[in-house]
């Protein structure tokens, strides 16, 4: 019973808390509203989100979420530094395969998500199996490079903290 | 002092970011790359204005809880927007034969065609 009323129940504590800032006051009115909100958006959504997503372990999913916010000041560095003294002839743009050993559509998601956040490369496209991503990076001499450092970086991480 | 200091420093860092942003997307020539610039840039523009957004609320005895939320809704958000960009941009105007094998035994999601009812 309970199950079926809360598909996410994750979801729902986590729509709660966001209402919650979001009004930015504790008063019996938002509480009801955030409990609404909470009930309401998890059954709505639930045909297109089946299945509840597995953690192995949520300590790392915040390490590795550091490790992205760390990333992205770099990456945003690096992207400034080829747009303001990188003569636009130079910049070598290159579309790129990242093949998926993730399964996991979260945590694909999650890795779509990071590339297009980090150094100079973005999610474009993804494979109708879903077994890869097209990804586009504003300046890749070496392609091949890249794909492996993603593999690296951010999927290897991933497959440990999800199932 | 010192706080005010370090709050204006990262209006000065936001500003600055913010305007990268905006000389890339005049630079750059082709869309893809120009989706580059501006995703990019505005992260840490946004981001460096919320945090002094967040100081200054520190500052006069707030707590910054909004700060965090528009933090969290533009970490989310803004992979989304330059997804369904780069989706519009192949779909218009980008030939199949200038993109790499997807290396799987389908085509990439937008040149497969809708599958049947």
């Amino acid at each position: 019973m309970m199950r079926r009323l809360y598909p996410h129940p994750y979801l729902s504590l986590l729509l709660v808390m966001v209402w919650l800032l979001l009004v930015n006051r504790l008063a019996l009115g938002s509480l009801v509203m955030a409990a609404f909100l909470a009930t309401v958006i998890p059954l709505l959504t639930s045909a297109y989100w089946p299945a509840r997503p597995r953690l192995q372990s949520p300590m790392r999913l915040v390490a590795y979420v550091a490790l992205v916010v760390w990333d992205i000041i770099l990456a945003n560095i690096q992207v400034a530094v080829i747009v303001l003294f990188k003569p636009a002839d130079q910049i070598r743009s290159a579309w790129i395969t990242v093949p998926l050993d993730l399964t996991s559509p979260e945590a694909i998601t999650l890795l779509a998500g990071t590339i297009t956040m980090t150094p100079g490369t973005i999610t474009a496209d993804f494979s109708a199996d879903g077994q890869a991503l097209l990804i586009h990076a504003l300046h890749a001499p070496d392609p091949d490079a890249v794909r492996d450092d993603i593999k690296a970086r951010y999927e290897d991480r991933l497959k440990r903290i999800f199932i | 002092m010192i706080w005010d200091l370090l709050i204006a420093a990262l209006l000065v860092i936001s500003g600055l970011f913010g305007l990268i942003g905006a000389f890339g997307l005049l630079k750059l020539r082709a869309p893809m790359q120009r989706l580059h610039a501006p995703t990019k840039a505005t992260t840490v523009g946004v981001g460096a204005a919320l945090l002094a957004s967040a100081g200054t609320a520190v500052l006069v005895g707030d707590a910054p809880w909004q700060e965090a939320m528009v933090a969290v809704f533009l970490f989310l958000t803004a992979p989304l927007t330059a997804l369904y960009l780069a989706k519009a941009h192949l779909h218009g105007t980008v030939d199949r034969k200038g993109l790499p094998p997807t290396g799987t035994g389908s085509d990439w999601a937008g040149f497969t065609p809708p599958p049947q009812e």
